[in-house]
């Protein structure tokens, strides 16, 4: 019945004016302490604070935009209103603050309620409060930490208050840091002491800066406090170790995941190359055109549905099977054209090819502009993941799990099902498998599109990490088929490992190194592991003498 | 084909090859003293592909091994020959300072060491041949020995020059970074740009194009080129027949790698510039086309690739800049697919698809016979 009348005041009123805030015990007595004011309304802020949730939150922020109103009703009583409406004579009706109850008022009679410059601090307070009591363990742990480095007694004693009623161990490590981090300016003697080393053990990233400029304070006192100082130093050794893990952690991470568009490029370029032994140097532009038919797919759902919201969002999900479909047809229709003729010819396979390479840049060129375009990451892509101090991407997290079910999938489709199976005895002994009934021809076909739609997806993938452009392909392609190479021509596996491998050598000597050299010193590197096992980490074991 | 017969072909052959000679080497600076708008510089620049062209099929077409780091060579050649013209330069820089101007940029007070005997013209001109030879002898010697060949040979080279082409553009090499080297004005005391240097350079690069060739036409003729032919027709039947073949690879990678760059020092002077982007690994699968496209394995098919792609690349570029690419991806396409022996080869080819054809037209009688 109350929303019923809502509704029409809300169609009576206009739709931006009126918010209806959910009634809490904390809006209660908030609604009493707007009404009231000097010493009351500073106890009843204090008491609102204790008693109010997480929900109380928006209406504080209301409060302080002035959009909270003070009403004078025809019984001579004022109450608090939720207005953003401009001021105006007439009767209003409107859900009073606190209890929800309708009430009529005077608009001439009603003002806008500000906060004075007290009750603007204790609400600062109280806002460190609410947000102490946020659902989200994280965000608690977060606000703890925040509470903790403004160091102010009052929010200690909150926090001391709060501790026990955390369960989980993130709110409860956060609280912790918070009640230490404010400690550590607060207190004096033994319990400074305590906190310092609280901090080292809770290895505590927050108070690094804090105990570095506490150390040089401390010491530059005289006499100085050797305990303290020793204390200071073991914390924060241990604290930059933490910090070292957590870097080298993020490394590890962006080498996965540069690892895993590698990856998948590389499976791609492990069955052409590795199984058919084609040398396929138009790899990189099956890259291309994957991250082209994504910006295609992203063009045209702008057109259709705008730059946001829920359809645009889900063009990546329609572009990847695009990506592989649209890659694999060139590859297909590559194979008919030029490849088939050049099974017996390796080395000039490699030419053909070059001269498509060069063909494919130069109309990507011509068509799309010789500069990059941008393809946006919808937004479930688009934020981040804190996972014990690293920031995890969404959407390298998305590759590299994406890149891991490619991997699955591909070895199932080899290993378990009858298209692999004929596929693996083709590659292995192409007339024997011809003469036991097989179409070689198709199943040539067959795998060469198979490999060209992975890069494909490959180039979908890049274009949520970078841009996309005419050779965009050709940046990865020497990359690549090192990456055939030292895993072991025609292993998948190895294919795979050997990419992850060489995708975290490379970031990880790039902040040693930067990324030129390091770049060299990896290939580098390749040439000097083919010197130790020529045949790559799994060589494949054949009798053959030219094999 | 008996004996005889192979001389007298090889004789109208090199007839021909003798009449273009003269004409390149007598023609051509007649030509641009005729006319003053005839830039005898971009004749010598093919000529210097063209030799570039010769070393790769020496590689390519004589012993089977398809490297794709040529360009390279060529560009560390024309790097050594580029450094010793840049101190030529002198105080006449933008910055008039006897260090190259990209040094006074990078806020060098000094010569590095290393630039310092390039002063010397002998010091820089065995670096030509050194610095490519020893490079190509150490990657050659790693590659070779783990019996890296075929394919892979290719990819690893082409890594190399990946690699070295990333080194080049650094600025901390002190090697002129992404502009490379430029403005040259001398050159073993005389002006660079004047037109008599520049018939000068072109007659000499058109001596070592002759020089390469000869010298191909006469190892191939030895034992040792027939065994490297062997080598690229059957490694493992001639190791199994006791010769060492890492070691006939070695030599020939390595003699090609210094053709290669003494054929970069020709070409830097005549055409006034050397950065990195000359020895990406684009360049050095332009080289393969050229061959591909003139006829690998034949004495002459490489020259006259390089001359024929060089000239349709200049007018191509002038008239139609965006077509270049894919007009010549779809030749080297075509070549490959449907011409294995190239322009060289093509009156064979020719012939004997005439043949083919003239029989297809009467294949019926042995048949009505045979019933």
């Amino acid at each position: 019945m109350r929303t019923f009348t809502n509704l029409i005041l809300v169609l009576g009123w206009s739709l931006s004016s009126l918010q209806a805030f959910e009634a809490t015990i904390g809006s209660e007595i908030l609604a009493k302490a707007i009404v009231a004011s000097g010493e009351a309304r500073a106890t009843l802020l204090e008491e609102f604070g204790n008693e109010s949730s997480y929900g109380d939150a928006p209406l504080v922020e209301s409060w302080r935009r002035g959009e909270i109103w003070i009403a004078k009703l025809p019984d001579g009583s004022s109450v608090a209103i939720a207005y953003n409406g401009k001021p105006g004579t007439g009767m209003v009706t409107a859900a009073k603050l606190g209890d929800g109850k309708m009430v009529t008022f005077d608009l001439a009679q009603a003002s806008a309620s500000n906060p004075d410059r007290a009750s603007r601090k204790l609400l600062t307070k109280v806002g460190n409060v609410i947000a102490l009591k946020h659902p989200s363990d994280r965000n608690r742990a977060d606000a703890a930490r925040q509470l903790g480095l403004q160091a102010d007694e009052e929010g200690l004693r909150v926090l001391q208050e709060l501790l026990p009623k955390q369960t989980s161990p993130a709110a409860m490590k956060g609280f912790q840091e918070g009640i230490a981090l404010a400690q550590l300016k607060l207190s004096k003697g033994d319990e400074k002491l305590a906190a310092v080393a609280k901090l080292g053990d809770l290895a505590s990233l927050t108070a690094r800066d804090q105990l570095k400029t506490l150390l040089q304070s401390e010491s530059a006192m005289k006499p100085p406090n050797l305990a303290l100082l020793a204390a200071i130093k073991k914390s924060l050794a241990a604290i930059e170790s933490r910090q070292a893990i957590v870097e080298s952690g993020a490394t590890l991470f962006r080498g996965l995941s540069l690892g895993s568009v590698l990856l998948v490029v590389a499976i791609g370029l492990a069955i052409t190359f590795g199984l058919m032994g084609v040398i396929n140097m138009a790899h990189g532009e099956f890259i291309t055109i994957g991250g082209y038919t994504c910006y295609l797919v992203q063009t045209w759902f702008i057109n259709r549905y705008g730059s946001s919201g829920a359809a645009f969002d889900n063009y990546f999900l329609v572009s990847l099977p695009l990506c592989f479909l649209t890659a694999a047809l060139m590859g297909w229709f590559i194979e008919w054209a030029i490849v088939r003729h050049l099974y017996s010819r390796p080395l000039e396979s490699l030419l053909a090819t070059w001269g498509l390479s060069m063909i494919l840049q130069q109309a990507f060129r011509l068509k799309f502009g010789a500069a990059n375009v941008q393809v946006a990451s919808p937004s479930w892509l688009a934020g981040n993941y804190e996972w014990l101090g690293i920031t995890l991407g969404w959407n390298r997290l998305f590759v590299i799990v994406f890149a891991l079910a490619i991997l699955f999938g591909t070895l199932l489709v080899m290993a378990k099902t009858p298209v692999g199976l004929q596929l693996r005895a083709v590659m292995q002994n192409r007339r024997m498998a011809a003469s036991l009934g097989i179409r070689t021809a198709r199943m040539n076909g067959f795998t060469f599109a198979f490999g060209s739609g992975l890069a494909g997806l490959g180039g979908a993938f890049l274009s949520q990490l970078g841009n996309v452009g005419p050779s965009m392909g050709q940046s990865y392609i020497v990359d690549s088929f090192m990456i055939v190479t030292v895993g072991g021509v025609g292993n998948i596996i190895g294919a795979s490992l050997s990419a992850l491998g060489i995708g975290s050598v490379d970031q990880m000597l790039q902040p040693l190194l930067g990324p030129v050299m390091g770049k060299i010193t990896t290939l580098l590197a390749v040439i000097l592991l083919l010197q130790w096992r020529p045949g790559g980490i799994f060589p494949s074991r054949s009798r053959s003498l030219e094999g | 084909m008996d004996l005889k017969t192979k001389s007298l072909q090889f004789g109208k052959e090199h007839g021909v090859a003798v009449a273009i000679a003269l004409f390149l080497l007598i023609g051509i600076p007649v030509l641009s003293s005729i006319s003053p708008s005839f830039q005898v510089n971009i004749w010598g620049k093919y000529l210097c592909y063209a030799a570039l062209a010769v070393s790769l099929n020496w590689l390519w077409g004589y012993t089977g091994l398809l490297c794709l780091c040529q360009s390279l060579f060529f560009a560390l050649g024309g790097y050594m020959i580029g450094m010793h013209l840049m101190l030529l330069i002198g105080k006449l820089g933008a910055y008039k300072s006897d260090l190259p101007d990209f040094m006074v940029f990078l806020g060098y007070k000094e010569l590095p060491s290393f630039w310092q005997p390039f002063y010397s013209f002998l010091f820089s001109g065995g670096m030509v041949i050194l610095l490519p030879g020893l490079v190509a002898f150490i990657f050659g010697w790693l590659a070779f020995r783990s019996r890296i060949k075929g394919v892979y040979f290719s990819i690893l080279s082409q890594a190399l020059t990946y690699a070295a082409t990333l080194l080049f553009f650094k600025n901390d090499i002190v090697m002129g970074g992404n502009n490379g080297f430029t403005d040259f004005r001398f050159f073993l005391g005389m002006d660079i740009r004047a037109k008599s240097t520049q018939i000068i350079l072109y007659e000499a690069s058109a001596v070592f194009l002759g020089l390469c060739i000869f010298f191909i036409w006469w190892i191939t003729r030895t034992k040792f080129g027939m065994i490297q032919q062997a080598v690229r027709d059957s490694e493992n039947r001639v190791l199994f027949s006791g010769y060492a073949t890492t070691a006939y690879k070695l030599f020939v990678f390595t003699v090609s790698a210094i053709m290669a760059g003494i054929a970069g020092a020709f070409y830097v002077p005549q055409v006034g510039i050397i950065n990195p982007s000359e020895m990406a690994t684009s360049k050095s699968l332009d080289v393969v086309v050229w061959v591909a496209v003139g006829g690998r394995g034949t004495l002459y098919g490489p020259v006259l690739g390089a001359i024929l792609v060089n000239l349709m690349k200049s007018y191509t570029t002038r008239y139609y800049p965006d077509y270049w690419l894919i007009i010549s991806g779809a030749i080297f396409i075509f070549v490959v697919l449907f011409m294995p022996n190239g322009v060289v080869g093509l009156p064979k080819q020719l012939g004997g698809m005439w043949t083919k054809f003239n029989k297809m037209r009467s294949p019926a009688e042995p048949l009505t016979q045979a019933s």
